[in-house]
């Protein structure tokens, strides 16, 4: 069988599906582990090395996000399953996935760079500060990339019940589709 | 032969009578053109200094050159301003960890006396209310100089140097057995306000 790279109107191809499950594991974890190197004590040996993980992953991150949108909109996109109130509210849900990621990126970055100091991505490369030096930004970006994490920790939750719901509820392609390429018929 | 309470009682009497007969004069800290500055150094991990500075603070002290021991001082020191060059310390240094400045704001020094050691140095002391706690401290002052300056003022400058033990403003963030404390350097030039 043919490996199917793109998507179709049917099903997703690899690069969806990969693109996908990469981001989220990586939000997952970002989270987790943000959550928990803001509570480590001074004297912790990932006191320096957590955040600079978080760091250096978000930034990987962004870049992921970034082929994950440019591949979405330039693929056919799969004939969506269910009612239209469902389709509707997932249509919005994925938006709002897409922004709240997008600005939780961008507010996590605004911390680190709020001097002027680039993000270095685990040694290899830096990424250089551009909006820096407003009156309080580090504080204030941090207090914002808090509360986005949450939200979006929140909608990626409901997301993946709705998922869960399609599988288990309706017995739809929607998970499976998203699980492997082959086409499958849509109920 | 005048005894001691007799005397304290003049000095009492002619403190009292006013500024018909001391002169002491009130002075606005230059903070306007940042011809003062409060500074803080504290050990990291007991290996090497690290300095930072308040950079929003406001504050006047009276001063007589006759009398200097009714001199008084009053600084504010907003919170939020610390700088230690580094913008994710000075969050952290901000949040619940450390100054907490969301709750507390200000910080603000009142002092209750001056002593004089007759060389150009003195000892301020007065009360320190520093993460919602108040407690006296002293800090051991030098004079530095007065006189007028080119632009028609007069002008007086004051260095001081204290210690605070973080624990005592209920600070505890374990920074390690070597930065317990914190050094604060305190430079003042007061700008002579007219008398009313």
């Amino acid at each position: 069988m043919r490996t199917m790279w793109r998507n179709t109107n049917d099903s997703y191809g690899r690069v969806s599906i990969t693109l996908h499950w990469l981001i989220a594991v990586a939000v997952t974890g970002l989270f987790a582990l943000g959550l928990w190197m803001v509570e480590l004590d001074y004297y912790d040996p990932w006191y320096q090395r957590a955040p600079e993980l978080h760091k250096s992953s978000g930034v990987l991150l962004f870049g992921l996000v970034l082929l994950r949108l440019t591949w979405h909109y330039s693929n056919p996109r799969p004939r969506p399953v269910g009612s239209t109130w469902e389709n509707r509210a997932a249509t919005l849900a994925h938006a709002a996935l897409e922004v709240l990621l997008l600005a939780t990126l961008v507010s996590g970055y605004l911390i680190s760079t709020a001097d002027g100091r680039p993000i270095d991505v685990f040694g290899l490369f830096q990424v250089p500060a551009t909006l820096a030096g407003l009156q309080n930004q580090a504080d204030l970006a941090g207090k914002i990339h808090e509360l986005l994490s949450f939200i979006l920790i929140g909608l990626a939750g409901v997301h993946a019940l709705a998922a869960l719901k399609h599988h288990f509820i309706n017995h739809d392609a929607t998970l499976r589709r998203m699980l492997a390429s082959r086409q499958e018929p849509v109920d | 032969m005048l005894d001691k309470t007799f005397i304290r009682g003049l000095v009492v009497a002619l403190a009292l009578s006013g500024p018909a007969l001391t002169h002491a004069a009130d002075y606005l800290i230059d903070t306007d053109k940042a011809h003062a500055f409060i500074q803080f150094r504290i050990k990291h991990l007991g290996y090497s200094w690290l300095l930072g500075r308040f950079n929003d603070f406001d504050g006047s002290f009276s001063y007589d050159e006759k009398n200097p021991e009714a001199s008084s001082v009053t600084v504010t020191i907003r919170t939020g301003s610390i700088d230690s060059n580094h913008a994710e310390r000075d969050k952290h240094l901000r949040g619940k960890d450390f100054l907490d400045v969301d709750k507390y704001p200000e910080a603000r020094f009142v002092s209750s006396g001056f002593k004089e050691n007759g060389d150009g140095t003195g000892v301020l002391t007065g009360d320190l209310t520093l993460h919602g706690v108040t407690r006296p401290i002293s800090i051991d002052v030098t004079h530095i100089g007065h006189g007028p300056d080119p632009w028609g003022g007069q002008r007086r400058g004051f260095s001081g140097v204290t210690t605070l033990t973080l624990a005592d403003y209920d600070i505890n963030y374990n920074l390690g057995p070597d930065a317990r404390e914190v050094e604060l350097f305190l430079s003042v030039e007061g700008i002579e306000q007219p008398s009313e």
